[in-house]
């Protein structure tokens, strides 16, 4: 699986408006908040949405998740494609038009 | 919709996340279902500008990360501005629960550029008489223009409009309303019954029939409108088998300061007596937290008597709402009665019954006000037997 319903690996994502997403250090995690709610995100999940900054391509946060993890592209990319399919879903980000 | 996602369930991890200020318990509104407390006037000693910031550096630095600034209309209080940039600077996401009266483009402009991230609007109806009737003022017009100016400065926005019997007939144009200004969220509350709201039941207390057509009508814009808008229906815990889980557990992620700085697990604790909550003038924030009995009492589920204590449930609702059950039961520490399982259920069965038998007119109800007193003998439904 290469390709989403709603992005391919050149597209650029940014994180939508109504939400705020930071570090924080009392959680040791990366957090996005919104009105009247939280959502903590695990390791992988939160060093995906931190790249999600508009000028990262999908490829490029394969690439960088593979060197972070020390894994094979073949092993992070179809799980960074589902979970942008997710981010997409819940509002969380849009793509960079 | 996709199914996998990646959010793990956030607690505060012993410490509280959402800090909610009550900056005042003054408001130019006259809500019939105002959670506030019906002795207004007994609490004058509003912290200052201050001990607000205090506060907020002490929530912060233990871990809270979402602000609410409330009331009360907050936007009552001069120095809001400063609160918010204060807020924003430590990292809050920062919240706005406004009446919206008081509100003024320029004031909207001076929030933006403190750092406010959203909105959340008080409303009561897409009827401009219907509105008047519930907030005791003739507010419509105002709010309308309010919203407005709030999406043009492009907040994210909540409408939140407090459902009951004089407007739940009005689900579908409200939600109308709502998706025309462009709102991200509605949420269309259906009144909890504390305070005013608790004075005015009988008036307030929509009947099931209304409720099933209007949860059909929701469901039915959110299929229509799809990614348009959010809409939440709260459901009213009074209809429901089990009681909602209140706050999340009393002590867990959620802290109150109301006015005078008293310290508070939920708006509406006061509610219970026999509680000396501390005041931030006294203490510091993790002392209160941490230590203080009132916030330990409820704390966990050591103090649940049954049907809770052995409850399989107990860890999904928390026994429901300490509040509701002191005020319906006589003792905090009871199952909340809107649970089927509590041997009091009965109470809120009869306030149903005794609701919609009740002559049910817009004139009947008691609009929030200082000086109030009750005349009604109310709490004669605590009688158990």
């Amino acid at each position: 699986m290469t390709d989403s319903k709603n992005h391919n690996s050149l597209s650029r994502f940014h994180i939508a408006p109504v939400f705020m997403f930071r570090w924080e250090e009392s959680q040791q995690s990366y957090v996005l908040m919104y009105p009247e709610g939280i959502v903590k995100l695990n390791q992988t999940a939160g060093e995906i949405l931190n790249r999600c900054d508009g000028t990262n391509t999908v490829d490029d946060i394969i690439l960088q998740l593979s060197e972070l993890f020390s894994e094979q592209s073949e092993f992070i990319e179809p799980r960074v494609h589902q979970f942008l399919e997710v981010c997409h879903d819940k509002g969380w980000i849009q793509p960079q038009s | 919709m996709t199914k996998a996602g990646s959010n793990l369930s956030l607690d505060g991890q012993g410490n509280p996340v959402w800090l909610l200020l009550e900056l005042t318990y003054k408001c130019p509104l006259k809500c019939a279902f105002c959670s506030n407390p019906t002795d207004l006037d007994a609490y004058g000693n509003e912290l200052n500008t201050a001990e607000w910031k205090k506060v907020i550096h002490e929530a912060r630095s233990m871990g809270a990360m979402q602000i609410g600034f409330s009331g009360g209309e907050p936007t009552l209080h001069k120095d809001l501005e400063e609160l918010v940039a204060e807020a924003n600077d430590l990292g809050y996401y920062t919240n706005l629960i406004t009446s919206g009266i008081g509100l003024t483009r320029k004031r909207l402009e001076n929030l933006k550029a403190a750092g406010l991230r959203h909105i959340q609007l008080g409303f009561q109806s897409d009827h401009r008489e219907t509105a008047h009737w519930l907030a005791g003022v003739d507010c419509y017009d105002k709010k309308i223009s309010i919203a407005r100016e709030i999406k043009s400065l492009g907040f994210p926005m909540v409408l939140n409009v407090p459902i009951s019997s004089i407007n739940i007939h009005q689900v579908p144009g409200i939600i109308e309303l709502a998706t025309e200004i462009g709102v991200e969220y509605l949420e269309l509350a259906n009144v909890q019954y504390y305070n005013w709201a608790l004075v005015n039941r009988n008036q307030l207390m929509p009947t099931r029939e209304a409720l099933e057509k209007a949860e059909l009508q929701v469901a039915e814009a959110r299929a229509r409108l799809g990614d348009r808008i959010t809409i939440f229906f709260v459901i009213p815990d009074y209809y429901e088998d089990r009681p909602k889980a209140c706050m999340n557990g009393w002590g867990s992620i959620h802290l109150t300061i109301a006015p005078d700085g008293v310290a508070l697990p939920c708006s509406q604790a006061r509610a219970i007596p026999g509680l000396d909550f501390p005041s931030v003038r006294d203490h510091d924030l993790r002392w209160i937290w941490h230590e203080s009995d009132s916030f330990n009492i409820y704390r966990g589920d050591s103090w649940m008597k049954e049907p809770c204590r052995s409850c399989s449930e107990k860890e999904i609702d928390f026994g429901g709402c300490r509040c509701q059950a002191m005020l319906l039961t006589g003792d905090a520490a009871n199952a909340d009665p809107a649970c089927s399982k509590s041997p009091h259920h009965h109470i809120i069965q009869q306030a149903v019954a005794k609701a919609l038998q009740t002559e049910q007119d817009h004139k009947h109800l008691i609009a929030r006000d200082v000086g109030w007193v009750s005349t009604e003998v109310w709490h004669n439904d605590l009688d158990t037997n």
